[in-house]
């Protein structure tokens, strides 16, 4: 069964807040649900359905469905990392066309900064098989991109230059959004001179710490039709796990390879057709390697499409995270599937600060990149579009 | 030396830490379909089969890929910098180790390496013999590595 049209993203809220010190997790979480849910026209007593991932106070679901109030009729707490919100879309829609939802709110929400989960939340796997396999060897979040990065320079000749271009293009976007935590336009001499963290991704390859959080609420085609506000249609979403394979690994592709075209094959759509692109920028290695994955360019092609300003908004060939992205706006709780999805649905509503609006934006796809690149992953596509679409 | 710890084992696990104390290279080999298993667990992810059975491999690979790490974190933090690497195993597993013994700024990619292992001692004793042992890479000499 195809989710095509089975669904509608009616509100979508990113708390303007970066760094959070007088809230708790769970008032995050609060004020990011009220904000989705009076930017769709609804209120709480009308969400039937509560998705938020692992990582939410207290226990799965329950913890907060407590604390907002919630009496829905279906919840889901599904934990794929930071590729959790695109998942969560995927599942609100299908629980809407088997009828089990109308309302679904997704929630985000944490504070890193201020005492909250650090990144690579590494004591959350300590039980994981894997772990003790990993955690001898000093290794650290960087690293576990950094490895794929090096492989991918070796077998294809990508540069740091050409991975810095993905960093330039995002803080260009960034000057224009007041909420980003870095507004001040970088080049690649900068990304450059940059200390190296963990060779060969230098400081500015890497994203931002930030607190915040953000909510979707996503609603059937039949609430969608009541509210004024311009409902987002999610045309379709494909999920994809890429793993170790039992010590055979390669690191030049992502789950992207497999959840790219689920996504594709139930929107009935074509790279060709892809107006805007919000692809997870944990690093910018992973957004030239899911650009690759996703069919934008061939594998091994991808230092070189980013060249000549492509992903920058609003003439650029594939304009991306025109918000700024996890590489300077906002990467709330370490996770930023999130912020993906917004920016995307501002995109289609036409509502993205006007210097990067993409004209006539009529197809967006977002991409989750959850785990990371050199071990583990949850890769998710969604890919939406305007109301008629 | 690196910073080292015992590893935390399980029933899934002792063998490889057992082999390593004994300095050898264990890995689980699937008894149905003979694919060599990475991570070591007691089960293969190839054909889901659940008779595994360890054997020893060579201990030598070549640098898959690498990453010298500038800022160390937990135990590691003052260790910087170190290299973290994937080394492919001559029978064919990729593994995450440290390279050692080399400055970072020469390893590379291909680079011939054999594993060595580096005794973990008790900090309360540390003048009894080792408690444990962890599997680290050093680079092998490239002139001989193609005769292997």
């Amino acid at each position: 069964m195809s989710r095509r049209g089975a669904a509608f993203i009616a509100g979508a809220y990113e708390h303007p807040r970066r760094n959070i010190p007088d809230r708790t997790e769970a008032q995050i979480h609060a004020e990011v649900a009220v904000g989705a849910l009076a930017d769709a026209g609804l209120a709480m007593t009308d969400v039937d359905a509560y998705y938020c991932a692992g990582d939410a106070p207290g226990f799965g679901p329950i913890s907060m469905a407590e604390y907002l109030g919630l009496k829905c009729r279906t919840y889901d707490s599904t934990e794929t990392g930071g590729s959790s919100y695109l998942v969560h879309v995927g599942h609100a829609a299908a629980a809407i066309a088997a009828g089990q939802a109308s309302v679904a709110l997704i929630t985000l929400a944490g504070a890193p900064r201020n005492g909250g989960t650090p990144p690579g939340a590494g004591a959350a796997f300590g039980s994981a098989p894997e772990s003790e396999f990993e955690n001898l060897w000093g290794s650290s979040i960087v690293a576990q991109y950094a490895l794929a990065a090096q492989r991918h320079m070796y077998e294809f000749g990508t540069t740091s230059a050409q991975l810095a271009e993905i960093k330039v293009a995002a803080s260009i976007h960034a000057q224009h959004n007041p909420n980003a935590m870095l507004r001040d336009v970088v080049s690649v001499d900068d990304v450059l001179a940059s200390p190296l963290v963990a060779d060969p991704l230098h400081r500015l390859d890497c994203c931002i710490v930030t607190d915040g959080g953000g909510a979707l609420v996503v609603v059937s085609p039949e609430v969608a039709a009541t509210l004024p506000r311009q409902c987002v249609k999610v045309l379709g979403q494909g999920e994809a796990a890429k793993h170790g394979n039992g010590g055979r690994i390669d690191l030049t592709y992502t789950g992207a390879v497999w959840s790219g075209p689920r996504a594709f094959e139930e929107a009935g759509v074509t790279v060709a057709d892809i107006d805007y692109v919000s692809i997870y920028d944990s690093f910018t290695i992973t957004v030239l390697i899911t650009l690759e994955d996703l069919g934008f360019c061939a594998k091994g092609e991808g230092g070189r499409f980013v060249l000549d300003g492509r992903l920058v908004a609003p003439h650029g060939g594939l304009p991306f995270n025109t918000d700024g992205g996890g590489l300077c706006n906002n990467h709330p709780a370490n996770r930023g599937g999130m912020t993906k999805v917004i920016e995307a649905v501002r995109q289609l509503r036409g509502e993205a600060h006007p210097a990067v609006q993409v004209p006539d934006c009529q197809i967006a796809l977002a991409h989750g990149t959850g785990g990371s690149l050199a071990t583990r992953m949850m890769s998710s596509t969604l890919i939406l579009g305007v109301t008629d679409a | 030396m690196l910073p080292t710890r015992a590893a935390k084992q399980n029933p899934e696990t002792a063998a490889f830490w057992d082999g390593c104390r004994n300095s050898q290279l264990v890995l689980p080999r699937c008894d149905a379909c003979g694919e060599l298993i990475w991570y070591p667990r007691r089960f293969c992810p190839f054909c889901a089969s659940t008779a595994v059975t360890d054997v020893a491999v060579s201990g030598r690979g070549t640098v898959y890929s690498f990453t010298v790490i500038r800022k160390g974190v937990g135990p590691y933090r003052d260790a910087a910098p170190y290299v973290l690497a994937y080394v492919e195993l001559e029978e064919g597993p990729r593994i995450q180790t440290n390279v050692i013994g080399v400055d970072p700024e020469t390893v590379h990619i291909g680079q011939p390496v054999h594993v060595v292992f580096e005794p973990v001692l008790d900090p309360a004793t540390p003048d009894q013999p080792p408690i444990a042992a962890i599997p680290r890479f050093m680079p092998s000499t490239e002139e001989g590595s193609g005769s292997r």
